[in-house]
């Protein structure tokens, strides 16, 4: 449970924000951990038979990532009782040349937070997470319930 | 290959259970750059409540895309995975997910719904411990996208 009084949180406030970098190794490292192994997140010749515009995130990598600034301003991860997200624009991961792959920045994923509903009967906190790179939005409806 | 509209309603029983390990945790958190600590140091989770390293919010993709390769497998849900896309996803947790904890999934194919050449398919995992206690419900869209798109 959060540290801080449910009373004190207001619609429409802010809970922060911040960025996330993703590049080629932070997408290996992804497949590995949660076993997601879809060529279309690093394989660029697959990416581009199927039909994308490169090799892409995991949609999951984006919404997990995402969350950090939920989970870290109520203070206990667990807090988060209920988590959903629409994928609405793929995040393209580029390789450019003559970069080294585990130290290129890459992507900037932009994420803010602003509380867009609060439940006093359950106690619950609705925020409202905005993602975007290069300002476009990339997750839609990503909302995360705080349980106090 | 279309998508069989007879997918809709069908359950898949849960499988072999998935041991939650503290290793995994803190691999799964560096992999999606969560820092809390709680992921991290079983006594920075214990000061929350919690019996060990806690998972992040999006942990139960694991076992719930372990219940989801069922259907995607399976030869009568005529599903190329290589044209796979997801849509959306939701988490519901009953419960935090914590290391030790020993999870099954039954999946339930809640939709099936056809989508120009393609079709978008809802998935809903009821994730639970192996003693039987509610974890978490997990709900995928997955979109199979046709042919021509």
């Amino acid at each position: 449970m959060p540290a801080f009084p449910f009373e004190s949180l207001e619609k429409g406030q802010s809970i922060g924000a911040t960025t996330v970098r993703v590049n080629r190794a932070d997408l290996v490292r992804y497949a590995g951990a949660s076993g997601d192994f879809n060529p279309i997140h690093w394989n660029q010749r697959f990416a581009g038979e199927v039909g994308l515009p490169g090799v892409i995130a995991h949609g999951m990598f984006t919404m997990g990532a995402a969350v950090q600034l939920v989970s870290d301003w109520a203070g206990d991860p667990a807090a988060v009782i209920d988590y959903q997200t629409r994928f609405t624009k793929p995040v393209v991961v580029e390789d450019p040349a003559g970069s080294n792959p585990s130290e290129y920045a890459g992507t900037e994923i932009g994420v803010e937070g602003t509380i867009g509903a609060l439940d006093a009967e359950a106690r619950t906190a609705r925020v409202d997470l905005t993602v975007t790179v290069e300002g476009q939005k990339v997750l839609v409806k990503a909302q995360a319930l705080v349980q106090f | 290959m279309s998508i069989n509209p007879a997918l809709q309603g069908r359950t898949y029983p849960a499988g072999e259970p998935y041991a939650v390990g503290r290793e995994k945790i803190r691999e799964f958190a560096a992999a999606v750059k969560a820092g809390h600590r709680a992921h991290y140091d079983p006594a920075a989770a214990a000061e929350l409540g919690h019996a060990d390293v806690v998972a992040p919010p999006t942990f139960a993709i694991i076992v719930a895309q372990r219940a989801d390769a069922q259907l995607i497998q399976d030869p009568e849900s005529g599903i190329d995975f290589s044209r796979v896309v997801h849509a959306d996803q939701r988490f519901t947790h009953h419960r935090p997910i914590v290391a030790g904890d020993e999870l099954v999934a039954e999946l339930h194919v809640d939709q099936v719904r056809a989508m120009g050449g393609g079709a978008m398919i809802t998935t809903r995992a009821e994730i639970a411990t192996t003693a039987g206690d509610r974890v978490a419900t997990a709900v995928s869209s997955l979109l199979v996208r046709g042919e021509d798109q």
